[in-house]
């Protein structure tokens, strides 16, 4: 079922699920840059629910990881899934934070707008979206103007805006103090609650275990371990894992 | 030889003066350049972003050829533009030549390509900036140029004023379509030509103060909106 020439072959087995949660399935994925395997032989298997946290060192190809599943980035080999549908048919249906948010040089409330008014969004909900994140006292200022943590509120509220069912954060609270970190969980954990799927790339381990239902732990480009949240950071299975927890250095 | 104070004493004067003459040819001379800069963004700015967007076949081609576009030689365009547009011509049952139409043909044919040129290079380095966001977002094609034109907004006014600049200066084009015709096509820059063959010096460096002055105005009040632009981070 997962082997590639089957994924593009069957053009109803890429629209069938299109209603159904989504759940994804990586069979084999590798990523090549020249001579270098970013990714290599990865396999993954998340529900379509719940909080799933992707940690490991600088250089393990999480943020890679994240662009694979989205769609971003098409894989060497292997194949991705989601609810049986290539990424990049399941793409309208999920959002994606960026590690250093990318804003329009518009107003706060003009970047919200945009997003509306391009996927076809009711664009009265831009107040309710703006208040969620707590800047609708920003609507009318310059959108890059923002602290970091602002900044970072309206990416959260931009990907919202398009109601997605999976929704991936690379590193969204990466040099954020930690009243910004708090504001930002909060606002993920609301929208996990309410059914979204979220995939968080974070490198800090407390939001981890206040995050994470379970973790994918990636290193040199491989899946070390994929656990539930209580059992990964009870008794990590892999070494590097162990270390990464403990605050050992890894490379 | 008349000096340079002559020329400047002139100049204001002329200008004090309020020649209508002298006004005619300012306005007849901004209203050319000014109409031909906004065809020439409306036809140069949608190219530039298409190939700032695009990946095709023979994209570095076009960017080269974009790129040689830029130096066109007036005198060349002029030319061609008086072949298509005399009696004998394509288009000459149109009776555009020696009009200031037949001017802003030549000018827009000038600088479209510089327009579409520096647009093209404001927009793809915008566009690698945003491009992963807005592949994430799913927009179409023209929802990203929409966007990408906006957003770009400040930097493509330099981009029209570089072209503005080119159009306002050039001499070649505009004599050779427009004849240099009192009270119908006699713009700045042809006046100065006139003006200097007949010796009439101070006139024509008089005229061309005035060009300049214009140039730094425009320039100036660009400048000056780009810049309370960069205060709000919209650059």
């Amino acid at each position: 079922m997962f082997d590639a020439a089957t994924m593009g072959s069957d053009p109803s087995s890429r629209t069938a699920s299109l209603t159904a949660g989504l759940d994804l399935v990586m069979r084999d994925v590798g990523l090549r840059f020249d001579n270098v395997m970013a990714l290599d032989g990865v396999s993954l298997d998340l529900g379509a629910t719940g909080c799933t946290v992707i940690m490991g060192p600088n250089g393990a190809g999480k943020s890679l990881l994240l662009k694979v599943m989205h769609g971003l980035i098409t894989p060497s080999s292997g194949t991705v899934l989601w609810a049986g549908v290539h990424p990049k048919d399941a793409m309208s249906r999920q959002a994606l934070v960026f590690q250093k948010p990318v804003l329009l040089r518009r107003s706060v409330a003009a970047n919200i707008d945009f997003v509306l008014k391009a996927r076809g969004k009711n664009m009265a909900r831009r107040d309710d979206l703006l208040d969620h994140v707590g800047l609708r006292h920003k609507a009318n200022q310059p959108a890059r103007l923002l602290s970091g943590g602002e900044a970072q509120r309206l990416a959260l509220a931009r990907a919202l805006a398009t109601d997605p069912e999976v929704l991936f954060l690379d590193e969204p609270t990466a040099s954020l103090d930690p009243a910004s970190v708090l504001a930002i969980e909060k606002i993920v954990a609301d929208a996990r609650d309410r059914g979204v799927r979220v995939v968080l790339v974070t490198h800090d381990v407390g939001q981890a275990r206040r995050m994470a239902d379970d973790v994918v732990f990636l290193h040199r480009g491989r899946i070390g371990e994929h656990s539930p949240a209580a059992a990964f950071f009870r008794e990590p299975r892999c070494a590097a894992a162990r270390d990464y927890i403990d605050g050992r250095i890894v490379v | 030889m008349q000096s340079i104070g002559d020329a400047l004493g002139l100049a204001f004067a002329l200008v004090l003066s309020g020649d209508p003459d002298l006004l005619e040819i300012v306005l007849l001379s901004l209203r050319v350049s000014l109409t031909a800069t906004i065809v020439a963004c409306a036809i140069g700015l949608p190219i530039g972003a298409l190939v700032a967007i695009g990946q095709f076949r023979g994209r570095n081609a076009v960017l080269i050829l974009m790129n040689a576009l830029m130096g066109l030689p007036p005198v060349v365009v002029g030319l061609l533009v008086y072949l298509h547009l005399s009696r004998s011509g394509p288009l000459g049952f149109l009776g555009l030549l020696y009009t200031p139409t037949a001017m802003i043909i030549a000018q827009t044919i000038l600088i479209a390509p510089i327009v579409a040129a520096l647009s093209r290079q404001v927009l793809e380095d915008l566009h690698t900036e945003y491009a992963d966001q807005f592949r994430s977002l799913c927009l179409t094609r023209m929802q990203t140029v929409q966007a990408l034109l906006w957003d770009a907004r400040y930097s493509l006014l330099t981009v029209g004023l570089a072209g503005f600049g080119r159009a306002v200066a050039e001499v070649g084009a505009v004599i050779i379509v427009g004849g240099n015709i009192d009270h119908l096509t006699r713009v700045m820059t042809t006046a100065i030509a006139l003006e200097t063959s007949k010796g009439d010096l101070a006139l024509a460096l008089a005229l061309g103060i005035i060009l300049l002055v214009i140039a730094l105005g425009v320039n100036a009040a660009v400048q000056s909106v780009r810049m309370t632009a960069a205060r709000q981070a919209y650059v």
